[in-house]
């Protein structure tokens, strides 16, 4: 015999969670197992092989390359969008003129599909008279080949996340900062308090679990942000701009190899599992949340 | 078993009856077709899918899809997901993959009558080349091309070289664009006499052409095999890589294709390597003279022919089939096949087409229009193997990673080749 | 000394929204003026709507409103509806497995649905809903995200309303409705606001999964329109970025004071 209450919650949660789970641990349960057999192939059904496919993604050097260059990308956009977007957070938040203007800018790239402005980012990066190598010529700079050198394509990749990111980011920030008491700073000035001590005693304390907030939604992203990519490089050149998302795109999509595209995605998830234990499990004790 | 053979032999002999009495076992065939930005591509397909339809009663309707490479990803998954269309046109390389996939039917198993094999030989022998595997016919050509120069005679003229010859050889070639190289004088180049795509998609294209112009092959008919660690490949991609680095007359690193068009009507690149396709959309927008030529090679002329063949897959009923290949009768007889070719700029893909008054008038008024047909004769199939994007993925990273100078030309077709060997060796017979 | 700094400070903030506006001041000068302008800037060049008459005609945005408008709006409904229940269940009532299920649920927050593309295809082509809008939908309909935000909300509801209301005879459901969503209002704008932005610019997975004009958000026509054989058109392209973008970028435009308040309210923070 079911308490009520238990059979009124479980009514309640379950359209939900069967939605979930249907459509994000079903399918990661199968995609392990995909894992474990070979690609399918016109009349030749799946075989089981073990751990041969992960063997086979040791051995292959795009995949270091797409894990090295996610790496890259994370610990580049991460700190660079979480820190901007403090910044602009602070910057709309004081008396500033023009603000509701500036406020807008930041939040503008929000707006815009990824998809679209990476065409117009196509032509700021375009060589000899695009945008950026228009500027630099005024000051005496030569041609860059912004996304056809390997050594530029990536902090262009990047540039370009951190520029999407940091004002949705800011929204969060900006919220926090606006829901502060006021007193608090008033008392800091009575006192006679700096600026930069209040921000650093006061202000930064007390957005911690905004951090943590847009934190995970910035790890999140640097993993799941890939739309440039497809439109921009295609992951080139020479897989400079492969990020791990990217080449699982490739890999079922591009090539139809569904068993090393399911090992990919066995690796992101182990990847992002991890993170999440460091972020919730690790980072979250140390962070006052409710 | 009895019953697919009827039906196969009543598909096949209904190719030859009134249209009226195959209207009534299919009405609806579902084409993906890969298309071009801006152009008027999609309103002439439109156009020649209604005329079907008003002479057949049966509807096509055409999917735009993206480029080649997405309309390739989204028809194959498509099939695979069990709602893909009954024919579409991807590129023409594309046969052994596809084949492979066992998604496609030839074809002989749709039927061709006696009838059906005079139409297939009347296509150009050049754009055959990659439709033939196991002694069957897999595609047919439609929407075909060559790689071809545009160059800008307004620059050719400041430089001091003659508009009307386009250079012959790689050595001319290689003069040429180094003299239509303009920097101002800090040193700033203002024009790049040359740029050649090396990115994703189009680096095997341009290596193709490249590989031919030193009369190299780069793999065996059936596509089990490449030869990409053979000196006259490595001589291919050094004229490549030499004229950034030593002629100084192409960019550093990779180029992209969506740019070359801009480049050059821009005044940005003095040369081009482009397809005829792009044709009409120069010709509409460029603002200085200028001129289409074919290719050269290192001792002379060689190009390599591109594009799209329309595909039949199995998915599809026999009926269908049948119906589709007569879509692709359709669209190749003379008058359709003169039109696209005007209105695109690509070749028409049979030499009946050229007799017909329509597009003789409009070549002998746009002399520019019927230069990469000159070629055909110099041109061979594209690279085309098993794991057909494989192959191009790995060509292509070492093609880029050449191209910006963290490979040599020979390490670079190395490591091509062992990478195909690789890709290929499930497919190598004993 | 001090006005200095700030000074500084403000010329910055400046900068930096002139750096981040640039793209879209961009897509606006491209969109309104004829091609050749494109790459020359020049302050005489004449205005022009025909890159957005080329771009409407060149692909049937139309139908790619219609297409997105339908998903957004019915991710949004769905999420609304199925999430509430579960906020309020995890919140406020005591049943077995609740920590456990919860947590399951949290584990969506990592692993979202984006990452499971090749498990998902194949579960869409087992449904047979390959190229519909519904499967571009169904992997966010149940949204960890939403439960989780509006499980905080409701847990700051005072337990007295609840209690004062089911004194009066409310029903559960007529508690939840009554008392609960009333409060989380900006919860639901704050929320509304991110799962439209999300799912208007989303991207890879309706790639994937949609083949069909009928079926295709903008973003993917966008995509197919923009990549090209012949060369890249940037003033079609800008009109018709700006075309799609317009209804979010209006709305926030109009709206913006309130969905930052919103988002303070909601908790959001």
């Amino acid at each position: 015999m079911l308490k009520r209450e238990t059979w009124q919650a479980w009514a309640l949660i379950l359209p939900a969670v069967i939605l979930l789970v249907a459509f994000t641990h079903w399918p990661a349960i199968t995609t392990v197992l995909d894992s474990l057999y070979t690609t399918p192939k016109g009349s030749r059904p799946p075989r089981f092989v073990g751990l041969d496919n992960y063997a086979a993604l040791w051995d292959d050097p795009v995949f270091w390359t797409a894990l090295r260059n996610n790496a890259v990308y994370a610990f580049a956009t991460i700190p660079a969008s979480v820190v901007l977007a403090l910044l602009m957070a602070l910057a709309v938040n004081t008396a500033l003129p023009g603000r509701p203007l500036v406020r807008m800018a930041y939040f503008t790239p929000t707006m815009l599909p990824m998809i679209a402005v990476a065409n117009i980012w196509l032509f700021f990066f375009t060589p000899d008279y695009g945008l950026f190598d228009r500027i630099l010529a005024v000051f005496g700079g030569g041609r860059h080949n912004w996304l056809g050198d390997a050594a530029t394509a990536l902090p262009s990749m990047i540039a370009v996340a951190v520029w999407k990111e940091a004002g949705f980011f800011m929204i969060f920030y900006l919220a926090a900062l606006q829901a502060m008491p006021p007193d608090l700073q008033e008392a800091s000035n009575l006192e006679g308090a700096s600026r930069w001590y209040f921000f650093r005693r006061v202000t930064l304390p007390l957005l911690m679990p905004t951090t943590l907030f847009v934190l995970v939604n910035a790890v999140i992203n640097a993993f799941r942000l890939v739309d440039h990519v497809v439109v921009m490089t295609h992951g080139g050149p020479n897989n400079a701009t492969t990020l791990l998302l990217y080449y699982i795109y490739e890999m079922g999509f591009r090539f139809w190899d569904t068993a090393m595209a399911a090992t990919l995605t066995v690796v992101l998830l182990a990847l992002l599992g991890t993170l999440a234990w460091l972020q919730f499990g690790v980072l979250g004790k140390r962070v006052h949340y409710r | 078993m009895m019953h697919r053979r009827t039906l196969l032999a009543a598909s096949a002999a209904s190719l030859a009856a009134p249209s009226i009495l195959r209207a009534q076992t299919v009405k609806k065939l579902s084409f993906y077709y890969p298309i071009a930005v801006g152009g008027p591509i999609p309103a002439i397909i439109d156009g020649y899918c209604k005329d079907f339809q008003a002479e057949t009663g049966i509807e096509v309707t055409p999917v735009y899809a993206g480029n080649y490479g997405e309309t390739l990803t989204k028809a194959v998954t498509a099939i695979k997901g069990g709602n893909g269309p009954q024919m579409a046109v991807l590129l023409a390389a594309e046969m052994h993959s596809l084949q492979d996939m066992d998604i496609l039917v030839s074809l002989d198993e749709i039927g061709l009558d006696a009838a059906g094999k005079a139409w297939m030989a009347g296509f150009y022998p050049a754009f055959l080349a990659n439709s033939r595997a196991e002694g069957k016919v897999w595609s047919v050509p439609f929407q075909r091309s060559t790689a071809v120069m545009y160059y800008n005679k307004a620059a050719f003229a400041e430089a001091g070289l003659d508009p009307e010859a386009f250079p012959k050889t790689w050595a001319q070639l290689q003069a040429a664009a180094t003299k239509l190289t303009k920097r101002d004088a800090s040193g700033r180049v203002t024009r790049w006499g040359i740029k050649m795509a090396g990115d994703t998609g189009n680096a095997q294209w341009t290596f193709g052409a490249l590989a031919n112009q030193v009369q190299h092959v780069l793999m065996n008919e059936a596509g089990t095999e490449t030869y990409f660690n053979h000196p006259k490949a490595i001589e291919a991609l050094s004229f490549w890589r030499g004229l950034a680095s030593e002629a100084k007359a192409a960019p550093e690193g990779v180029s992209n294709w969506p740019q070359l068009s801009p480049d050059f009507l821009e005044g940005n690149a003095a040369i081009i390597q482009h397809t005829t396709g792009n044709l009409t959309n120069v010709k509409a927008n460029a603002k200085f003279p200028f001129g289409v030529a074919g290719l050269p090679g290192k001792d002379g002329p060689r190009t390599v022919v591109g594009g799209g063949n329309l595909y039949f897959f199995k998915s599809a009923s026999p009926a269908e089939r049948a119906a589709a290949l007569q879509f692709a009768r359709f669209v190749s007889q003379p008058a359709r096949a003169a039109d696209w070719s005007i209105k695109t700029g690509y070749i028409a893909t049979r030499p009946e087409a050229y007799e017909t008054k329509a597009l003789k008038d409009y070549v002998a008024g746009f002399p520019a229009a019927d230069v990469a047909r000159g070629f055909l004769p110099v041109a061979v199939g594209e690279l085309s193997t098993f794991e057909n994007q494989r192959v191009y993925t790995a060509l292509t990273n070492n093609v880029q990673a050449c191209l910006n100078g963290t490979k040599t030309p020979a390490a670079a077709m190395a490591d091509t080749q062992a990478e195909a060997d690789r890709i290929l060796k499930p497919y190598k017979k004993a | 000394m001090k006005i200095a700094t700030r000074s500084l400070e403000i010329l910055g903030a400046w900068m930096l929204a002139l750096i981040w506006v640039l793209p879209l001041l961009y897509a606006v000068w491209t969109a309104f003026h004829a091609p050749a302008y494109a790459t020359h800037f020049d302050l005489t060049a004449p205005l022009t709507l025909q890159n957005f008459v080329n771009a409407w005609e060149a692909a049937p945005f139309a139908r790619y409103f219609l297409n997105t408008t339908i998903l957004v709006s019915l991710i949004l409904v769905v999420q609304f509806v199925l999430c509430t229940p579960a906020a309020f269940a995890f919140a406020r009532m005591n049943f077995p497995g609740r920590d456990v299920v919860f947590g399951l649920v949290l584990l969506q927050l990592m692993i979202m649905p984006d990452v499971l593309l090749v498990g998902n295809y194949r579960s869409m082509a087992q449904l047979g809903l390959v190229d519909s809008i519904l499967a571009i939908a169904l992997p966010y309909l149940g949204s960890a995200f939403g439960i989780f935000l509006l499980r905080q909300i409701f847990r700051s509801v005072p337990q007295e309303l609840d209690d004062a209301a089911r004194l009066e005879g409310s029903s559960l459901l007529g508690r939840l409705w009554r008392v609960y969503v009333p409060l989380a209002r900006p919860t639901y704008i704050a929320y509304g606001l991110v799962s439209i932005s999300y799912h208007w610019n989303n991207f890879l997975w309706p790639l994937v999964i949609t083949n069909s004009v009928s079926t295709r958000p903008l973003t993917v026509g966008l995509a197919v329109f923009a990549s090209t054989d012949q060369g890249i058109d940037w003033s079609i392209i800008t009109a018709s970025t700006l075309m799609t973008s317009a209804p979010l970028l209006v709305a926030f435009l109009l709206f913006q004071r309130q969905f930052v308040q919103s988002f303070m309210r909601a908790g959001i923070r």
